[in-house]
């Protein structure tokens, strides 16, 4: 193709990343190193029906005048990225003098908000994304060996995780594992525990949670493998066939080498999606045991309005997005690269 | 023929709402009112009063929904403001104040208010910002007839309730006695601001925005609700005032803590079991801790008019929102809504919480610009030790760091 050609089909999409993906994460470094300008406080006087009693406003005529001097607010460099809630330099130095074991200092680095969900989202990455990639792959070869009158049924069947809207299946195994659910007392009487609550335990969470998500993202995985299952040349199978391989053999051997390409593409996505875990934790009101770092910007924009907080969580999101998938990314650029 | 006196009657009284709209006369003729506020029974009431007042130059609509939090700012901000008023609440009224997109009402009522009673106004460094007319608060509610098994009486603090929990729990009367909204996040931090008042506690530094809730106060209030969640159901952290209520219709729980608003609906034979809604019994808060404050706070909610809006309809706003809020409210469907500041108000025996609250001298919440960061804070930080996987004094400190991490950010502290 000439490079005007290319350039003529390549403008639209150059200029809608630009202006959709580009810009919009410009705005968001550059909210994330200005922060709202000093509120000065004042003492009053609020009376309610229910009396009068000393309080504290806002004195709006000094910070407007702050306001209209600098409307983007005061700048602060990478205060709110190294802050308390976020990478936490002084607190993770303090507890690494202050702890005498590592045992001690991995405590006090999950009282630190970041690190915490950090551990509970680098856990559900890594647990969910082969997880639902080997399922999704099980669940491809077992349909492409029905008979072909079967296998329509079975795809709808094994699609419905992800036609069920995300919210609404979560909510149906949300009240099955309530301590009074089907789940929950099953367990309950599997344990002889009659005070044990998968809602009430850490662990138990976590398990949930990532059962959740292999199961909510597993037919991405299937709808794929089986798309590629179709592709494997089948003289080649044949030919190994007449050698005596067996099925696992032939599985080993041929078919996983011809998907290799579909499994890293997968991998790629899938960490991206598990690394920004959020539904589940919403939807199953899990946030007192877990949270990720997609529900900390939730919760910065939607209780606080913490804005350049959430910004800069965004920013460390999409920069441990780049850590994680920087593996790939170099392997995908060799193998073009020599192309 | 049931359905012909239905509709008979349906067409009476669309008949009576249309001679009643074309009567009203609110005092406005022109403009343009738009009302955002929380979703419940009460408000839509207020809202379908206001918009009585419509007339052919006059228009009157409402935006009613529970995330009203999350829109009311950002349809107060522009100029004109998309919404003429926002019914607030004594939390939710603070960030419009931090945000100054409310106008002060003294020249209003001094015009057009002088017989909206004066306690009804809410005044904020002596200006006049927000119109009450119902109060709501957190209080005893129980099960007679399960008391009554052990021959107790209601609680009158939260010692009392933790022992009558123990004793129902110790003889196999109820698994988890306890009921109460500690779902991680704001309700949970409710609970505690409930208990730490109770217990005598300042959330901050008079005057200024250094927090100060790791003290011995702070560290009674954690341990009380530790005691109490143990006679709870062990979901506890994923209970609001939902599920909570749904474990209380489902008769699994004797006692609780629960909102006002929420107890006409316990006690009404109407989608209850007759055994849970004939026992249950509205009773007043507890104190805590030999406290003579109640371990609760008082609410109201109120209307308020918008800053960036023409005289006109500010002016069209308030005399909506005022006729939204006059006695002509007042009807036998409307009555038990809510504890009405309005005149002619007979409480009904599911308000009697709320007009107990009052008569004890509850505090009301704290209407202070960085609460809702402290508020915030403390809803994240408690679950720890509600799980015994944190001390109360470490609980506390990190809070308090939490905390204070926000109020910088947004210009709090330095």
């Amino acid at each position: 193709m000439r490079h005007t050609v290319f350039l003529r089909f390549f403008l639209p999409t150059a200029l809608a990343m630009l202006t959709f993906i580009a810009l919009p994460i410009v705005s968001v470094l550059v909210q994330s190193v200005y922060a709202p300008h000093e509120r000065v406080v004042v003492e009053v006087e609020n009376c309610t029906p229910f009396g009068c009693v000393k309080s504290t406003v806002i004195d709006q005529e000094a910070t407007r005048k702050l306001q209209e001097e600098r409307p983007l607010g005061r700048f602060v460099g990478g205060d709110i990225y190294v802050d308390r809630s976020h990478l936490a330099f002084a607190e993770l130095g303090q507890a690494w003098n202050g702890a005498a074991t590592w045992h001690e200092f991995v405590r006090r680095l999950m009282t630190l908000p970041f690190y915490k969900a950090l551990a509970f989202t680098l856990t559900y990455m890594l647990f969910v994304t082969p997880l639902s990639i080997m399922l999704g792959f099980f669940v491809a070869l077992a349909v492409n060996a029905l008979p072909r009158l079967l296998r329509g049924p079975t795809i709808f069947f094994s699609l419905l995780p992800m036609i069920v809207t995300p919210l609404v299946g979560a909510l149906i195994l949300f009240w099955m594992v309530d301590s009074r659910g089907i789940i929950g007392s099953a367990v309950q009487w599997l344990a002889g525990d009659d005070d044990l609550s998968l809602k009430a335990s850490t662990p138990l969470t976590w398990i949930m949670l990532i059962v959740y998500g292999t199961w909510s993202t597993a037919p991405f995985a299937f709808v794929v493998y089986y798309a590629g299952l179709q592709t494997v040349p089948q003289d080649t199978l044949e030919s190994a066939m007449l050698d005596g391989a067996s099925r696992w053999h032939r599985i080993r051997y041929i078919v996983l080498p011809h998907l290799l390409p579909l499994t890293t593409f997968m991998f790629l996505i899938k960490i991206m999606d598990n690394f920004r875990v959020f539904e589940p934790i919403v939807s199953f009101n899990a946030s007192a045991h877990a949270q990720s770092l997609s529900y900390f910007i939730y919760s910065d924009l939607a209780e606080t309005r913490l804005l350049s907080s959430a910004a800069a969580t965004s920013v460390l999101t999409v920069g441990g997005v780049l850590v994680l998938l920087s593996p790939v990314l170099v392997r995908t650029w060799r193998q073009f690269g020599k192309a | 023929m049931f359905y012909k006196v239905k509709s008979a009657f349906f067409l009476a009284a669309l008949l009576a709402a249309g001679t009643a709209q074309a009567q009203t006369n609110c005092g406005a003729t022109s403009g343009r009112v738009n009302i955002v506020g929380n979703e419940f029974p009460a408000i839509r009431s207020v809202a379908a009063q206001a918009t009585r007042c419509q007339t052919g130059s006059l228009t009157v609509r409402s935006n009613l929904t529970a995330n009203h939090q999350r829109i009311n700012l950002a349809g107060m901000q522009g100029n004109p403001a998309e919404y003429t008023s926002a019914i607030v609440a004594t939390s939710s009224i603070v960030e419009l104040m931090n945000n100054n997109v409310l106008r002060p009402l003294d020249a209003l009522v001094a015009a057009h208010g002088a017989d909206i009673p004066r306690n009804q106004l809410i005044t904020i460094d002596g200006r006049v910002m927000a119109v009450a007319f119902m109060a709501n608060s957190q209080h005893l509610v129980y099960r007679k007839d399960i008391l009554a098994q052990i021959g107790a009486e209601p609680p009158k603090t939260y010692e009392e309730m933790i022992r009558i929990g123990r004793t129902l729990r110790e003889r196999g009367i109820v698994r988890n006695p306890i009921g109460g909204a500690y779902q991680a996040g704001w309700n949970l931090a409710q609970e505690f601001v409930n208990m730490y008042i109770g217990h005598g506690g300042e959330f901050f530094r008079p005057g200024t925005p250094e927090v100060a809730v790791n003290n011995a106060q702070g560290i009674a209030a954690l341990n009380t609700m530790k005691a109490l969640t143990e006679l709870m159901n062990p979901d506890f952290l994923t209970h609001d005032s939902n599920a909570t209520s749904a474990e209380w219709r489902a008769g699994n729980v004797a006692m609780m803590n629960m909102w006002g608003s929420r107890t006409g609906v316990l006690m009404a034979r109407e989608g209850n079991q007759p055994q849970v809604s004939d026992n249950t019994t509205v009773g007043a808060p507890m104190t805590v801790g030999g406290g003579r404050i109640p371990a609760t706070t008082l609410w109201w909610d109120g209307w308020t008019v918008a800053r960036n809006v023409s005289d006109d309809d500010a002016r069209a706003t308030f005399l909506a929102l005022k006729h939204g809020t006059s006695p002509a409210l007042l009807n036998a469907e409307t009555m038990g809504q809510a504890v009405w500041m309005i005149a002619g108000y007979q409480p009904a025996p599911a308000n009697k919480g709320v007009m107990d609250t009052m008569a004890m001298g509850a505090k009301p919440y704290p209407m202070l610009p960085y609460m809702g960061l402290l508020h915030t804070a403390l809803g994240d930080g408690i679950a720890p030790f509600l799980q015994g996987r944190k001390d109360a004094a470490t609980t506390l400190a990190d809070i308090e760091a939490a905390y204070r991490t926000a109020a910088r950010e947004r210009g709090f502290l330095r």
